[in-house]
């Protein structure tokens, strides 16, 4: 019989980081969800790794290392698609594949640190630290602070950049401000559901509460309750059934992802 | 001096795609309470001049101040309320239509500002005169096209501009809207002294509606009063044949 899962101190840690990622996750998943660009979170992702990859080569702080990796790479993304060249889809499909390819290099030149790698690619909510609930704890107020001081600038941008900025809200700024906070919210997010799955995360619920047809905010509102009850259920479901945490809160959004379609089926 | 301002100045403005001229060397001016329609042939260049007086584009040449301000400088761009060319008939975008009209106060309210009562009051009534306040609930993309055209209409009113520029407002609404909506303008017009530029592919309600017609192809074919423009040369000269040209009388 195993103990009660609060007696654990890093159960206790997995539900706190596990409460703030649900909740900023779909936030910024709604902003990329609703102008198509939801590859963005996992292009994010496959960048991390680069910095996880380094963190854990140099032995500093790999969620640091990732933080910067992935905020770089949104910055170098909004720049090469504000030249309006190439497609964005294309842009972060270079960008996926090429941080994918930086990072398996990077990993074959250190050998020995497999099971750390894995903790990062799939979760591993037993090796969540202190430090880490500290950086996630500041990141978190944050990335949420910027969303309410500036949810309708968000909006404006998000719904229609060129009337933005024909009204002179600066909308390519913006447009960078929300990547880089998606950057930082991949980055922290990826110790709990890990890199292969984070865009799941970010992407599932979102997709799941706009089948709901509800204004924005309200689809932002539904879209954390649903990340909530995912990752919540999810934690508890990998502790008494030792699944990966990870995999088992992605199945949790994606079963009521599948009821919400079920529900709202179209006649 | 006490006659109209000037509120638009295009000055000798040219612009172009890649190499590919679009605007050759376009200068006018628009007064103060001017409504303007301004027509001309698909690929004229009705859009693009839209975009540069918007500051969306920067011309290679010439330059266009707006209450006399050069535009990079002007800071009050919420004065300019602005419906764009639509041809999206599918929006995704999980918004209601109070949300969408709300954004058009963004500008003018600020960085950190919430809606106030008074903005909020401000709103409802554009809602109320574009007759959307029964659709506020509704999402984006679940009315219809001239529904939403009026939304978008006022989301443009919403930051309560003293210049509206609507670039074919009236592509895909009913004739009874249509009729409707162009009395809509013209109140605006004369009763709230809006300055209106208008691109539109209706000659004929263009000619009836505005107090000045602008005609470009390119180059700036024509700038006039309407009766000026009722001669059959410049249809020739902007359509390049000639289109019988029927002024009803209303
Ligand atoms: N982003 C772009 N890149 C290159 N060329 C463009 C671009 N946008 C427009 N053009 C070209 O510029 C020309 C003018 O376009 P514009 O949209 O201003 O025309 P318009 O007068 O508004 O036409 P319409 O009546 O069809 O709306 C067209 O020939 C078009 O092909
Ligand atoms: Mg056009």
């Amino acid at each position: 019989m195993r103990p009660e899962i609060f007696e654990l101190e890093f159960m206790r840690r997995a539900f706190v980081a596990g409460l703030l990622i649900s909740i900023i996750v779909p936030i910024i998943g709604t902003f990329l969800v609703v102008r198509r660009y939801s590859l963005m979170a996992d292009t994010l992702a496959h960048v991390s790794l680069v910095g996880v990859a380094v963190g854990v080569l140099t032995k500093t702080q790999p969620v640091i290392a990732a933080v910067i990796a992935s905020t770089v790479a949104a910055v170098l993304i909004e720049r090469l698609r504000g030249l309006k060249k190439l497609f964005a889809e294309s842009i972060l499909a270079i960008f996926l594949s090429g941080s994918l390819a930086v990072a398996v290099v990077i990993i074959s030149m250190a050998k020995g640190f497999n099971v750390d790698l894995l903790s990062y690619l799939f979760g591993s909510i037993s090796t969540i630290g202190g430090v880490d609930l500290f950086l996630l704890a500041v990141l978190f107020v944050l990335v949420l602070a910027s969303v309410a001081l500036f949810y309708k600038e968000f909006f404006l941008v998000s719904f229609d950049e060129e009337f933005a900025e024909a009204s002179g809200v600066k909308a390519r700024a913006l447009n960078l401000f929300i990547v880089i906070l998606a950057a930082v919210t991949v980055s922290l997010a990826m110790r709990i559901v890990g890199i292969l799955l984070i865009g799941a995360l970010m992407v599932i619920p979102v997709v799941t509460a706009r089948q709901f047809e509800l204004s924005f905010r309200n689809t932002i509102l539904v879209s954390i309750s649903f990340s909530l009850v995912s990752v919540i259920s999810g934690l508890f479901l990998s502790y008494y059934f030792d699944l990966a945490s990870g995999g088992t809160i992605v199945l949790v959004s994606l079963a009521i992802f599948l009821a919400s379609l079920a529900i709202n089926r179209p006649e | 001096m006490t006659g109209p301002k000037t509120c638009i100045e295009v000055k000798e403005v040219s612009f172009s795609y890649n190499g590919n001229p679009i605007l050759q060397d376009i200068s006018f001016d628009v007064q103060e309470g001017e409504y303007l329609g301004i027509i001309g042939p698909n690929g004229g260049g009705k859009t693009t001049l839209f975009k540069v007086i918007l500051g969306l584009l920067k011309p290679q040449t010439g330059e266009v101040r707006i209450y006399g301000e050069p535009l990079e400088s002007f800071k009050r761009k919420h004065l300019i309320g602005y419906v764009p060319q639509r041809s999206i008939s599918d929006y995704y975008f999980p918004a209601t239509v109070e949300e969408v009209v709300r954004s058009g106060r963004t500008a003018r309210l600020g960085l950190f500002k919430r809606i106030s009562k008074e903005d909020a009051s401000a709103i409802e009534k554009v809602m109320e005169v574009t007759d959307v306040a029964k659709l506020r609930d509704r999402l984006i993309g679940q009315i219809s096209g001239g529904e939403r055209q009026r939304v978008f209409i006022a989301r443009a009113l919403a930051s309560e501009p003293k210049i509206l520029i609507l670039d074919e407002p009236d592509v895909g609404v009913d004739v009874t809207a249509q009729e409707k909506f162009y009395s809509f303008l013209e109140d605006l017009n004369s009763n709230t002294g809006i300055t209106i530029l208008l691109i539109s592919h209706d000659i004929d309600v263009v000619a009836h509606q505005a107090k000045t017609i602008l005609c470009l192809n390119r180059r700036l074919v024509c700038h006039g009063p309407p009766r000026d423009f009722i001669t059959e040369d410049y249809m020739q000269k902007l359509y390049g044949k000639k289109v019988r040209f029927i002024l009803h009388g209303h």
